[in-house]
């Protein structure tokens, strides 16, 4: 299920603005990936471009290549919305949809997938809510409405809703910035259940949430402001945070910028 | 209310000086007081009329001779008449009007919102802004004019298909039907009905519309997920406004139809009147029972129109929880 992503030589450009100037990385399957680095040098714009919903931005467009298990993600025939059902992806402010219940907010992309059987909806529903660690705190009120739970719910509900349509993939934008510390070490706990099964790239600010549950670290910088974001420098994470190769990964991580 | 000047040699230990007595700010008191006063002052003029409306249908409602609810008949100056037919020719020519305009208003509404280039959206969104500012006199003029030309043709052949249908049976020899009403009636109520919904899809947060497209919806899919859903209480809101038009429409309807005080199963045979259109054309001609008659009429029409919005907001609430306004 999981899947390995090539990226290279990717240059995300807004309009005539470069945005992200040339990546090459290897993700492996079964690993958490994380990204960090300071605001605005292109982690989230990389990271949308790995499901296409950059494209969802007026103007935006990327140079480059991506390929998932070796299919080019931009090849002439592939369907946004065919790779999106492959990489899924929860966001930064916990966004289930407000007129659903529980039940239906995780049922929505699976519904979106042509399943109607209800037996077949109510165990992948249980077997979701499971997966995102929400099942005991709502199996008596799956018909409530999802924007009636707490913030730190909300997001695991939002996972259980990616998680649904069985991704290969699954991309996180700073999936706990909004969250308490309680809940955000709830979706950490997560997050180190859910690499058994999927590849998982992860956008923080957060870099002890970095090193806490990635196994690879990426780190992003920008020269300046109006300058394009860049990859410094990618390694094993436990590496990353004890001898980075550049000078600039220290100085971030250690808190000396940035 | 007296306020003490600070002290500035010694440091005040009294804090909110400038709160009044009650320890409510002049400034809220004031905004509190003008708000309550609107709010009430719209209550006071909603039961006015209706107070207005009930004394003066009285005499006519003591002196009928027939029963006021189930006469199709109207001819008050022999004591002979009910609203039956008015309600009817009110109701259906509204419902036609609907049931033409809101599918394509929302159509209109979501490709200016969701799929237009943003230039044309501009242009779009600007015409059907002018377009709800058209006077209804010039619909009717046009619907007299124009429309009922070129519309029987396509009445001539509903009846020819679909004539086995009581609605559409019966003999279409002219243009002056409740059918004609309600396509002048839908045309006049779809940019009001649009713009608002418009808006309204405009009001959808973009992490919604995200939540769907990364769920891998296609547009249109995630237009069912997250846009309609969200918009749905607003849609209501926009059918109601142009229902509310539709009931009220005087000119344009009493230019179309041939009035006559029967109900006719067949929206497409000449004939049917409205209240508001009935009240514009009799109220010259009719005595003093006559004319009480009538507002016993409009009093109806108020009627219809404050049950109709208070079923619209009961099915608003029915799903305030889902409704997103928390979110």
């Amino acid at each position: 299920m999981a899947k390995r992503i090539d990226v290279s030589g990717l240059n995300v450009y807004y309009g005539s603005f470069r945005a992200v100037e040339d990546v090459n990385m290897t993700i492996e399957p079964r690993s958490v990936t994380a990204f960090i680095g300071p605001s605005g040098c292109g982690k989230s714009t990389f990271l949308r471009t790995l499901n296409r919903m950059h494209e969802v931005i007026p103007g935006a467009r990327v140079e480059g290549k991506v390929t998932i298990d070796g299919e080019d993600l931009y090849g002439q025939n592939v369907d946004p919305v065919a790779v999106r059902r492959t990489v899924g992806m929860v966001f930064q402010r916990p966004n289930p949809f407000p007129t659903m219940s529980i039940y239906d907010n995780v049922a929505a992309g699976l519904r979106l997938n042509g399943v109607k059987k209800k037996s077949q909806l109510d165990g992948i529903v249980e077997t979701s809510l499971k997966g995102a660690n929400l099942w005991n705190e709502v199996k008596d009120r799956l018909d409530r409405p999802g924007a009636g739970l707490s913030g730190g719910q909300q997001q695991r509900l939002c996972i259980a809703r990616a998680i649904a349509v069985e991704p290969e993939v699954l991309l996180m934008d700073e999936p706990c910035s909004a969250l308490d510390p309680i809940s955000t070490l709830a979706i950490e706990d997560q997050i180190a259940a859910l690499k058994e099964q999927y590849t998982i790239v992860i956008v923080t600010h957060n870099m002890q949430q970095a090193a806490r549950v990635s196994d690879t670290t990426a780190f992003f910088n920008i020269a300046g402001s109006g300058k394009p974001g860049k990859l410094i420098e990618m390694a094993p994470t436990p590496k990353m945070f004890s001898t980075p190769s550049e000078k600039a990964t220290e100085d971030y991580i250690s808190g000396r910028f940035g | 209310m007296a306020t003490t000047p600070p002290d500035l040699d010694k440091p005040s230990t009294q804090l909110g000086t400038t709160r009044s007595a009650s320890g409510v700010r002049l400034g809220d008191r004031i905004f509190r007081g003008s708000s309550m006063g609107a709010g009430i002052f719209v209550l006071v003029v909603m039961a006015a009329i209706g107070t207005f409306l009930l004394i003066r249908a009285i005499p006519s409602l003591t002196s009928n001779e027939s029963n006021v609810l189930t006469t199709q008949n109207f001819d008050p100056d022999n004591n002979d008449w009910g609203i039956a037919a008015l309600a009817y020719g009110t109701l259906v020519s509204s419902i036609i009007a609907l049931i033409l305009a809101v599918p394509v208003a929302i159509g209109i509404a979501l490709f200016i919102s969701h799929y237009a280039p943003r230039r044309l959206a501009v242009i779009l969104a600007y015409v059907v802004d002018l377009l709800a500012a058209v006077p209804s006199v010039i619909f009717g003029l046009w619907g007299l004019r124009f429309l009922s030309e070129h519309i029987l043709p396509i009445e001539r052949w509903i009846n020819d298909w679909f004539g086995w249908i009581p609605v559409f049976g019966g003999s279409v020899n002219s243009a002056s039907s409740l059918f004609t009403a309600g396509v002048v009636l839908a045309i006049m109520i779809l940019p009001i009905i649009a713009a608002v919904c418009r808006e309204v899809f405009l009001q959808v947060p973009r992490a919604h519309e995200e939540a769907a497209l990364a769920l891998g919806a296609t547009r249109w899919e995630m237009i069912r997920t997250a846009v309609l859903p969200f918009g749905r209480p607003g849609i209501i809101s926009a059918t109601m406004l142009g229902l509310g038009r539709a009931l009220g429409e005087t000119i344009a309807i009493a230019l179309i139809l041939s009035p006559s005080y029967a109900i006719n199963a067949s929206v497409l045979e000449i004939g049917g009147s409205t209240f508001a259109a009935n009240i514009a054309l009799r109220f010259g001609e009719i005595a003093e029972t006559g004319r009480s008659a009538l507002i016993a009429s409009g009093l109806v029409l108020f009627l219809i129109t404050l049950l109709v919005n208070m079923g619209a907001r009961a099915v608003i609430a029915r799903r305030k929880e889902f409704s997103g306004a928390s979110a």
